[in-house]
Parts: structure tokens; sequence; C-alpha cells
């Protein structure tokens, strides 16, 4: 029988904020244990949250980003249950169909012919607990300063709309960007600010339901979640064929042995006893506000490949090379493409020699010597066929280390190409008069000796001359 | 609907509170007057009466992004059982 996997995921996003959702502790990474906490985010009775605005207004953008309908009024819930890295006793979220900040929405991903939809259930916000550690002699501790970072929650709607490993990864990977090209999220799987928890079904074909579903955790990179969604669907497509029955379980990934393996039961939904928080007064938003964050958002990372691709004329590889984890240096092409020159070229140099400069000296564009104008000059020079490629890269490097404009040192060096045809024939003689044995050769039919007559012309002018009319011309004197 | 006493001393276990039989007589009582005071506002019509789940009408209590306030490691821990290694010791998990 045939198979169709289905993927439901849910996304964790830490916000990058300077601040806690709840306290005014400093939001950050690593440090000192326990040097990031107060009355509120530990627990302690009589404190009370108040929330930030800024996380807010990182989670109303990306819900906008994603399509989504905005929640004018939404509250915040208590979802209760016990941990030791919890130290309230519940966590602070929102819940319920259309009480999330954003809620019905869908963000686009690359497909084979196209983009597909991928539709969000909501996005919500919450609160991040704090972390258990273990202490030698089988000892456990806790360290509370991420308990109360501000936690965006991102679930896809339900039946699902992935259902390969590879769509999987592509949601993963523009839903990354997109929080990263919106300011919202550093994205930084290492450092746990971006964690995915898909949850797996399989069904026969043509079937109108969904299989059994397991929830897949400790997924580590992308390429773990696409071997771990692949390993778990033909672990629940064995597990029927031989006649065997699958249960709502939670799973992890065990990364060394690409292996998934049963966890703790899943809790009912009711168990977590969701109530209104009275310590935090509603939220309530009005359009202006709304419209006005809706039209300050910026060209997202889907909507700038599809430009890139069909207005630009750049191939997905390309515009791949474009749209990273840095928005600037989308912003730094788009700076040179609006001065002027090839696309293309402009890609090519960016991501060749620019880019191994820029991670030779560990420097962003921005603060290289190097301005989008630069690389604009050199592309025309390039165009317009007054260098050639090799004299290209050795401007491009002088115009890296001094910040000089590439025809700039074109002038002051002298270094034109050569495209003058009767020059270039008077040089492509004296070559042949010089080397008869080569000549010789020629005639005799080794006519790859040809490249060194054609190194012997560019010796002779400094390789300044235009390869394509020497090679042209070396061929009409050879065959005279 | 009266709470029963393993009811109650399940409760008790999972808030980690550890209450003597004395205490426990007390809880009891106690709760079992505010879970009947519960059924009587059972009793009440509320048909056409809105939903709220907070009791003061304020709404968007913001604050700036601007960190403030904060307790040292030590005045954080000073509350703790007990801590080791800067960390709150807790009970491990078995799971
Ligand atoms: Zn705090």
């Amino acid at each position: 029988m045939r198979y169709v996997t289905s993927v439901g995921m849910e996304v964790h996003a830490e916000l990058l904020t300077k601040t806690k959702m709840f306290c005014r502790c400093p939001n950050a990474f690593g440090g000192e244990v326990n040097t990031r906490v107060c009355p509120v985010c530990l627990g302690l009775p009589g404190s009370l949250p108040v929330i930030n605005r800024q996380a807010v207004e990182h989670v109303v953008r990306t819900a906008l980003a994603l399509n989504c309908q905005i929640a004018m009024w939404s509250v915040f819930h208590r979802k209760n249950y016990f941990y030791p890295d919890l130290p309230k006793g519940y966590q602070i979220s929102q819940y319920g169909e259309t009480n999330p900040i954003g809620y019905h929405g869908w963000i686009e991903i690359p497909s084979e012919d196209g983009e597909n939809k991928v539709s969000i259930q909501r996005v919500h916000l919450e609160e991040d607990t704090g972390k258990l550690m273990h202490l030698p002699g089988g000892k456990a501790g806790v360290d509370f300063n991420r308990a109360g970072v501000p936690l965006m929650e991102i679930v896809t709607a339900f039946p699902p709309d992935i259902h390969t490993p590879d769509e999987a990864r592509e949601y993963l990977h523009y839903l990354r960007l997109t929080l990263i090209h919106l300011g919202a999220s550093d994205g930084k799987m290492e450092q746990g600010s971006f964690r995915c928890e898909p949850n797996i079904s399989v069904a026969p074909e043509g079937s109108d339901k969904l299989g059994t579903k397991t929830e897949l955790k400790n997924l580590g990179s992308f390429k773990a979640v696409s071997i771990g969604i692949q390993h778990e669907a033909e672990r629940m497509i064995s597990t029927i064929d031989n006649g065997g029955e699958l249960h709502q379980e939670t799973r992890g990934w065990d990364e060394g042995r690409q292996i998934s393996y049963p966890m703790r039961k899943k809790e009912r939904e009711h168990d977590y006893r969701y109530f209104p928080d009275p310590d935090l007064p509603p939220m309530v938003f009005d359009e202006e506000y709304i419209e006005g964050l809706r039209a300050a958002l910026p060209e997202l990372p889907l909507q700038r490949r599809k430009r890139y691709i069909r207005q630009l004329g750049l191939s997905a590889y390309d515009a791949s090379l474009l749209i990273t984890d840095d928005p600037g240096w989308a912003e730094y092409f788009d700076e040179a493409v609006s001065l002027g020159g090839s696309p293309k070229l402009i890609c090519n140099w960016m991501n060749g020699d620019f880019l191994a400069m820029l991670n030779e000296e560990g420097l962003p564009a921005r603060e290289s010597s190097v301005s989008p104008a630069h690389i604009v000059d050199l592309v025309a020079l390039l165009e317009s066929n007054r260098i050639n490629g090799k004299q290209a890269k050795e401007i491009f490097e002088q115009s890296f280390k001094t910040g000089e404009k590439p025809s700039d040192i074109v002038k002051r060096e002298g270094l034109e190409q050569l495209t003058d045809e009767s020059e270039i024939r008077k040089a492509v003689k004296e070559a042949m008069n010089q080397n008869p044995d080569a000549v010789q050769k020629y005639k005799e039919g080794k006519t790859n000796i040809q490249g060194f007559l054609i190194g012997q012309v560019m010796k002779k002018t400094q390789g300044k001359a235009n390869p394509e009319i020497v090679s042209r011309v070396m061929t009409e004197e050879l065959e005279r | 609907m009266p709470i029963s006493m393993d009811e109650l001393r399940q409760i008790a276990d999972l808030a980690r509170l550890r209450l003597s039989d004395v205490e426990l007589e007390a809880m009891h009582s106690d709760l079992n007057r505010v879970l009947t005071h519960f059924t009587h506002l059972q009793e009440l019509q509320l048909a056409g009466v809105e939903v709220s789940a907070h009791a003061v009408d304020a709404q968007s209590v913001w604050d700036n992004d601007e960190p403030s306030g904060g307790l040292s490691r030590e005045q954080a821990l000073s509350s703790a059982p007990s801590a080791e290694s800067g960390l709150f010791l807790v009970p491990t998990i078995i799971e």
C-alpha cells in the first residue's frame, strides 16, 4: 500500500528584546547562571508581571508577515504544570482559536514549479522556561536566566500542508529567514533561539483521515529535522505493514544513532487547566497601530527571491546566495542594482571575490572599503570591455585594500584593456615571428599550441589585451 | 462537591506542600467552605451577563523594553532550600 506523510510543525523562537517578557531583567544568552533574575521571573509571591511592549510588536509584525488575522483583543492564559524549570507552576501563554495575537495565516515556500502555501494556525506570545542542569553526583540544579524570556510560538494549520521532509525543511528555512529579516529573532538554532518540533503521521493514499501522530523532539538542525521526519515516517509505515499498532506519543531524536526513541507520554490538553491570567489585563490594538506596522514591513525573503528570479533574471541558486541570515547582504545587492549594471555580474562579484575577502577579514560588507558603487563601477568596466576578467580581479583586490574606485585605478595605472584590433594583430604577428617552431607545430595539426602563442601575446601587452579578440585574430593569422 | 482527604493530600503533594495532620484537617475544612461558596455562585442566573476574566477595567498596560531592577545571585539564592554552583538545587527528574 502507498502512504502519504503529513507533517505539522511547532516552532518556538526567542524574541530579540533587551528585556524579558514580563519583567525588566536583561534578555541575553550565556553568562553566569542566575544573574538575570528578579522576583517576577523567579515566581516569588507578591510579584506582578508587566507586558514588554517590544515583544508584542515583534509578534504583531511576524503575524502580519505571515498573513495572519490579528486578534484586536487578546489575553494571556496560565498553562499549569509542575516542572522544576517553571518557578510559578504555570507558564504564561495564549490559548484558544482566535485569541493568539495572530491566527489563520500562511507563508509561501518555493516548490518545483513556483510556490506552495503552508497554512499557519496561530502565532502566539509566551515565556520561556529556566534551564535544568545536571550536576556531579547525580544532582540537578536550575538556572533561571532564561525563565521569562519572550518566546513566540508558530504552529502550522491542521490538516497539514507539509508532506515531505524537503517541504518541512523549506518551510523552516523561510520561516527562520523571515524572522531574522523582520529583526524579531536571531534564529540561532545552536543557542536555542529557534527550536522546531514536527509532528508526523502517515495515512494510506486517498484516505480522508490522518494517521496517529508522533511528536519529534531534540532536533538540533534542519538536516536532523528532515532525516528525523523521513525516519519516523518509515518506522510508522513498517509498523503498520507488519500488523503493529501506532499510539500517539512523543519521541526523541538520537542524533548519534540516527533513530527516534519513545519519550514521556503526552499530557492531555485539559490537564494544563488553562485560564486567563488575572494579573495581566487584555491587550487591545487599534486599526491605526496595526496598519502602521503592516505598512512598515520590510520586503520579506520569499518576495525578494521571487523578484530576483522573475524580475532580475537570477537563478534560484544565485538568489539563495544573496538572501541569507544577513539582511544587509541583500540590501547591499539591491543598492548596487539600483545604481545600474548587470544583476548577474553584481551577484557573481559579491558572492565570489568580495565575499571571500570579507570572510578572510571577518568584516561585514558595509564596514569594508568597497561600497555598492565600487562593485557597479567594476562591473561597468567589464561590461564595456575596458578591462578583462584577470585585470578586474587585480583591480578589485586593490580597491578592497585602499577604497579607491576601480575606474580611478584603471586611469591612474593605465590599465585599460587593449581592444584596438590592429594593435592586437601587430602583437600576434610578432609572437608568431618570434616562435616559428610553435607555428610549425600548429600547421602539423597540434592546434592546442595556440594557447602558448596567446600567452605570448598577453605577455607582450602586459595582460591588457582582450582575450576574445586575441584568440580570434590569432586563429585568422594561423589559418592564413 | 466537597474535596476528599485523599484529593487534598495529592494536591498538597503536587504543590510541594508538606502539611501535618493538624494542618491537613484545618485545610480540609477551610477548602470545603470555599468550595461550598462556589456551589452557591454556580446557582446564580448569569444568562446575558458578559464574560469577564479580570477584576479591573485596565487594558494594554505595557512597559518599555529597558532593563531595570533585578536581584543579585546571592539575593536570589538566599530563599532557596538548597543551592550549589550558583544553581537552585531541585529533585532529579525521572521521566
Ligand atoms: Zn526578572
